[in-house]
C-alpha cells in the first residue's frame, strides 16, 4: 500500500495487513451486510497482535497510542482519505496528531458506501454525505468500548467517565488512561455497543468537524512522492500500450502488425478481444509500436456514421415529440394537467455538446499475473476498489480473492475512473496474462481522448404553465440524450428500472415552489462511449433550467433574482443562498459595459447561488467572464477550507463547459486529441471568485462537483442581461455567440 | 529501429549516464529510467506542463526534450528542488493547501520556481502570464497564484 500515510508527516507506509489479520493464522471476524454495523474483533485477537489492537474493521489502536483508521473512500483530489475517518475520529474523541489513516482494502460488504446501495465506489461527491453517520457510529462504539474498559480497569461506574482526545479521565479520583494505555489491556466484546443518537456529540462538541486539518497526503504532493498508478516500478516490468477501435465494439478486420514488431524493444503483440496491444521495454517503444499498428476496423459497431449534428438533429426531434413518452425522473401532481389549463405556455431549448474528463494523469495500470495464470496483483487508481477487483477476475476468469487490490492516488477522476468494465485495468491484466509478467500499461493523452468517455450531448426542451399573475403552475422538462448508465455501468443500470441517473440528475426540483412538475427522459444509444463527467447531467440539465427560468422571468417582467426568491418561499436555505449572493454581488448596480447573471440549484440537497458578471466582445462573440460569485451551504461543513477548494475547482470546470470544450465527433469517432484542441481553462482565463461558504447544522450533502452547473447559465444569463442575446447552447463558442448576437440585432430592426 | 546511445548529463547534481534510443524524452528516461517519479507525464506534446523541469536553469518540458540533445546538461526535477520540501514554493504550496488531486503539481512548483528566479517579487498579472502553459484539471489556479505571492514574501 502506498498511499497509506500519518496524520502529521504523510511519509509514513504501513502494510494493511498488519491491521487486517494481525497475524498468520489468526483470524477475526466483522459480519457483512448494511447496515454495516461490526462484529468487533474476539478477546483472542489481543494475544496474537501484541501491539495492535483490531477494534473493528474501522479501527485499530495501538499500545503507543497510535489510532489507525480505514478510509473506504479514494483520493483523487476531493479530500475523502481525510475527511471520512476524521468523522470517525471526532466521535472516537482521538487525538488527530496520533491518527494514521490507512486506505480500506476492496470489500463493499465492510465499506461500501450506503448511499450507492453499499458499492465502494467513490462518486457523485457522496463520500461525507454517505458515510457520515456510519463513521460517526463506529467512532463512537469505538469509544465506548474503551470507556467499558476504562470502567473496568478501575472498577468504576461507566457514567463517571468522560474522554478528552485520547485520553479517559475519572475526575472523582483524577486518574486518567491513554487510548494507548488501555489498548495494552482492553477486552473486546464479540458484539458493537448499541449507540443511540443522544449518545453522540452535539455539534457544538465538535472539535474536529469543522475546523480546518491538513489533507494527510497533501505533503506528498509538493515534493513529487505522491504515488498515482503511473510511477509504480516492478522488477522486470515492462510497458504496454493498447490500440482500440475509434468506434465502441467495432472489430479487427485486418491487422498488419508487422512494422510494429520490427521496433527494436518490441516484445509482443497481442490481439484482444476489442484491439491490439503491444509490450515492449519502454514506454516510448510501446508507443511507438502503437502507432506503427495497421488495423482495418469493421463496420459492425453501432456508433459508425455518428456526428454531433445528427445527435443534435434526432435528440431534438426527440425532445419535441410529444407522442414520445419518456422515462419519468421526477413526477409531482399532474404537469400535462396543469399545462393544458395554462393560461400561457412558454417553450425553451437547450444544448449541451460531448465534453470529456481531462484528468490530468492519462489512464493507466499495472498488472502482474502470476506464473500459473491463477492470481493477479493490480495497481490502479479506480474510483471503485471492488468494480477493479472484480473487472480483474472476470478478465481472468479467477475468483476475486485471487485478485490482490493495490489502490493508489488518483491523478484525477472526474466520473471517468468509475465504470463498470475498469476497461483500463482489464487491458493491464491482459496484457500481463499475455507474457506473465508485470506490465505497466500506459495511454497517451491522445489514447485518452479518442477512448474517451464522454458526457452525453443533450438537447433539453422546457415547457412552463402560468397562471394569470404569471406564477409558474406547470413544468415539463423533456431530456433527450445518449444513454448513459446503460454503458457505463451495466449492472447499476439493471435494477433502475431505465432510469439514468447520470443523464437525469438535476431535473427535480425539490425547492422551487411548483406542484404540478415532471421531468422524462427519452434517450438514443447512439453507440457512443458516454460517461458520468464531473456534475453529471445536472450540468445540462441545469443549463437548461436556469436559463429558462430566467427568459420567464424577462417575460414576466420580474429581476431573475426576484423571481427564484418568489420560487423558494418554502426553502429558508434556498433563499439564504441567493440573497446573500446578490448582495456579495451587488446584483442590483448596473456594470457599463458589463452583465450581471444569476443561477440557484439545489445539488442533493447542497443549496447554491451564483452571479457572473460578464463582457462580450461583439465584433468575435468572445465573452469573458469578469467576477463569479458564489454561495454555498453543504450543511455541516466538515471541512471548510476543502469545501470552498471544492468549489473553486468545480467553478473552474463549470468554466470550461461553458465556453470551450467539446468533442467533434466524426462518422464516430472522436477528432480531438490533445489539449491543443481540446481546450479546458487556464490560469489566464480565471475571473476573480468570491465564494461565501455557508455552513448549516444540518446533515452534509457533499461539495466536490456542486458548483460546476451553476456557472454556464450564469454566464448565458448574464449575456443576455447585456446584450438581449440568448445563448442556447454550451459550450458557448464565439462563433455561437455572434450568431445569437446576429440573430438579436436582425429582430430588434 | 534506431541504435540505442548513451548520454551523460547532471541531474540533480549528479552525473549519469543513460542508454536510451536517442528520441526518447528526457521525461520516459526520468521516470523509468531513473525513477524519478515526481516529474509527470500528461500531454507528451508541450502544452500542459505536468513534466516541468530545469534544463541549465530555466523551465522547460521534458516531454520535448529527446535525450540525445541533453549530453552534458544540467536537469533539476522536483526531487531535486530541496531535499526536505523546504523550498519556499513547497512550504507556500503547503500553506494555501494547494493541491488537489496533486497530478500537475510538481510541474507548477518547478514552473513557480523558474519565475522567482527571474523575478522575485511578481505581480499577479505577470504570475497568470507565466503560469498559464501549465494546466491543473482541479481548477487549483487561484491557490496557486496566492501561493507563488506567499513563497515571493516570505522566500
Amino acid at each position: 500500500m502506498t498511499i497509506n500515510a500519518q496524520a502529521k508527516d504523510g511519509q509514513i507506509v504501513m502494510s494493511r495487513r498488519r491491521f487486517m489479520v494481525g497475524a498468520a493464522g489468526f483470524t477475526f471476524g466483522v459480519t457483512v451486510g448494511l447496515p454495516a454495523v461490526l462484529k468487533l474483533a474476539s478477546g483472542e485477537a489481543l494475544a496474537a497482535t501484541s501491539k495492535d489492537v483490531v477494534v473493528n474493521a474501522w479501527v485499530t489502536l495501538s499500545t503507543d497510542g497510535t489510532i489507525a483508521i480505514m478510509s473506504p473512500a479514494v483520493e483523487m483530489g476531493q479530500g475523502s482519505l481525510t475527511s471520512l475517518p476524521l468523522i470517525l475520529a471526532e466521535e472516537l474523541d482521538a487525538d488527530w496528531a496520533r491518527v494514521r489513516i490507512v486506505p480500506s482494502p476492496a470489500s463493499d460488504a465492510i465499506y461500501g458506501n450506503p448511499l450507492f446501495g453499499g458499492l465502494q465506489y467513490t462518486a457523485g461527491s457522496a463520500a461525507v454525505t454517505g458515510y457520515y453517520k456510519n463513521l460517526r457510529m463506529f467512532g463512537a462504539q469505538v469509544r465506548y468500548v474503551l470507556l467499558e474498559n476504562a470502567a473496568r480497569h478501575w472498577g468504576v461506574p461507566f457514567g463517571e467517565l468522560a474522554t478528552i482526545p485520547s485520553v479517559v479521565l475519572h475526575e472523582k479520583s483524577g486518574r486518567r488512561l491513554t487510548y494507548g494505555e488501555i489498548a495494552a489491556f482492553a477486552q473486546i466484546p464479540s458484539k458493537a455497543p448499541e449507540i443511540t443518537p443522544d449518545m453522540l456529540k452535539k455539534t457544538s462538541e465538535f472539535r474536529l468537524i469543522g475546523k480546518d486539518v491538513m489533507r494527510v497526503e497533501l505533503p506528498t504532493k509538493v515534493n513529487g512522492t505522491a504515488q498515482y498508478s503511473i510511477d509504480v516500478q516492478l522488477p522486470g516490468m515492462i510497458y504496454g500500450a493498447i490500440l482500440r477501435p475509434p468506434v465502441e465494439g467495432a472489430a479487427i478486420e485486418k491487422l498488419d502488425d508487422s512494422a510494429a514488431r520490427a521496433i527494436e524493444g518490441v516484445i509482443e503483440v497481442v490481439r484482444l478481444p476489442y484491439g491490439v496491444g503491444v509490450l515492449a521495454e519502454t514506454p516510448w517503444t510501446a508507443f511507438k509500436a502503437k502507432n506503427a499498428l495497421k488495423v482495418t476496423w469493421a463496420r459492425n459497431a453501432r456508433g459508425w456514421g455518428h456526428s454531433n449534428e445528427k445527435g443534435f438533429r434526432t435528440f431534438t426531434v426527440a425532445a419535441h415529440d410529444l407522442s414520445r413518452k419518456g422515462v419519468a425522473w421526477e413526477q409531482k401532481g399532474d404537469a400535462l394537467g396543469a399545462m393544458g389549463k395554462a393560461k400561457t405556455v412558454i417553450e425553451g431549448e437547450y444544448r449541451s455538446d460531448y465534453a470529456y474528463h481531462a484528468q490530468m494523469e492519462p489512464l493507466n495500470s499495472v498488472a502482474s499475473v502470476s506464473a500459473a495464470g491463477d492470481s493477479v496483483e493490480i495497481w490502479c487508481g479506480t474510483q471503485s476498489q471492488t468494480m477493479a477487483v472484480t473487472a480483474a477476475a472476470k478478465a481472468l476468469g479467477i475468483k476475486p480473492e485471487r485478485v490482490t487490490f493495490h489502490g493508489m492516488l488518483l491523478g484525477g477522476g472526474f466520473g471517468r475512473r468509475g465504470h463498470r468494465d475498469e476497461e483500463f485495468v482489464v487491458d493491464s491484466v491482459l496484457l500481463s496474462k499475455a507474457v506473465r509478467k508485470p506490465v505497466k500499461l500506459l495511454w497517451t493523452r491522445e489514447d485518452d481522448v479518442r477512448n474517451g468517455r464522454f458526457r452525453p450531448l443533450y438537447v433539453n426542451y422546457m415547457r412552463a404553465g402560468l397562471d394569470d399573475a404569471g406564477h409558474i403552475v406547470a413544468w415539463h422538462h423533456r431530456v433527450a440524450c445518449d444513454t448513459v448508465l446503460a454503458f457505463q455501468d451495466p449492472v447499476r443500470y439493471s435494477t433502475s428500472k431505465g432510469k439514468d441517473n447520470i443523464a437525469m440528475r438535476g431535473t427535480e426540483l425539490p425547492t422551487y415552489n411548483i406542484p404540478d412538475r415532471l421531468s422524462e427522459a427519452v434517450q438514443v444509444d447512439t453507440g457512443m462511449r458516454t460517461s458520468s463527467l464531473r456534475a453529471i447531467g445536472v450540468g445540462p440539465n441545469k443549463f437548461a433550467i436556469e436559463s429558462f427560468l430566467d427568459e420567464v422571468a424577462v417575460k414576466r417582467g420580474i429581476d431573475p433574482v426576484a423571481f427564484r426568491l418568489e420560487l423558494l418561499k418554502n426553502s429558508p436555505r434556498g433563499r439564504h443562498v441567493v440573497e446573500e449572493v446578490a448582495k456579495m454581488a451587488d446584483w442590483g448596480r448596473k456594470r457599463e459595459g458589463r452583465g450581471l447573471g444569476f443561477a440557484y440549484i439545489d445539488y442533493s440537497g447542497t443549496q447554491l447561488a451564483a452571479v457572473a458578471e460578464v463582457s462580450v466582445e461583439r465584433a468575435t462573440g468572445q465573452i469573458r467572464v469578469h467576477n463569479f460569485w458564489t454561495t454555498i451551504d453543504p450543511g455541516i461543513a466538515v471541512q471548510p477550507d476543502n469545501v470552498i477548494a471544492q468549489t473553486e475547482g468545480s467553478i473552474v470546470t463549470g468554466l470550461g463547459l461553458a465556453l470551450t470544450e467539446h468533442i467533434t465527433i466524426e462518422d464516430g469517432a472522436v477528432k480531438e486529441s490533445n489539449f491543443y484542441d481540446y481546450q479546458v481553462p487556464r490560469m489566464s482565463d480565471m475571473p476573480e471568485i468570491h465564494i461565501k461558504l455557508i455552513p448549516t447544522d444540518n446533515h452534509p450533502t457533499g461539495a466536490g462537483q456542486m458548483a460546476t452547473p451553476l456557472v454556464a447559465p450564469a454566464i448565458a444569463n448574464a449575456v443576455f442581461q447585456l446584450t438581449g442575446a440568448r445563448v442556447r447552447q454550451t459550450p458557448m463558442l464565439p462563433g455561437q455567440v455572434k450568431l445569437a448576437l446576429l440573430e438579436e440585432e436582425t429582430k430588434a430592426a | 529501429m534506431s541504435q540505442t546511445i548513451t548520454t551523460t548529463l547532471t541531474i540533480n547534481g549528479k552525473r549519469h549516464s543513460v542508454t536510451a534510443d536517442p528520441d526518447t524524452p528526457l521525461l520516459w528516461v526520468l521516470r523509468e529510467q531513473l525513477k524519478l517519479t515526481g516529474t509527470r507525464y500528461g500531454c507528451g506534446v508541450g502544452q500542459c506542463g505536468a513534466c516541468t523541469v530545469h534544463i541549465d536553469g530555466k523551465p522547460n518540458y521534458a516531454c520535448l526534450n529527446p535525450i540525445k540533445d541533453l549530453e552534458g546538461r544540467s536537469v533539476t526535477t522536483i526531487e531535486g528542488l530541496s531535499p526536505d520540501s523546504s523550498h519556499p514554493l513547497q512550504k507556500a504550496w503547503l500553506a494555501e493547501s494547494v493541491p488537489q488531486c496533486g497530478y500537475c503539481q510538481s510541474g507548477q512548483i518547478m514552473r513557480a520556481a523558474g519565475l522567482l528566479k527571474d523575478n522575485p517579487n511578481p505581480s499577479r498579472q505577470e504570475i497568470v502570464e507565466y503560469m498559464s502553459p501549465n494546466i491543473c484539471r482541479c481548477g487549483t489556479y487561484i491557490r496557486i497564484a496566492r501561493a507563488i505571492e506567499r513563497a515571493a514574501k516570505e522566500a
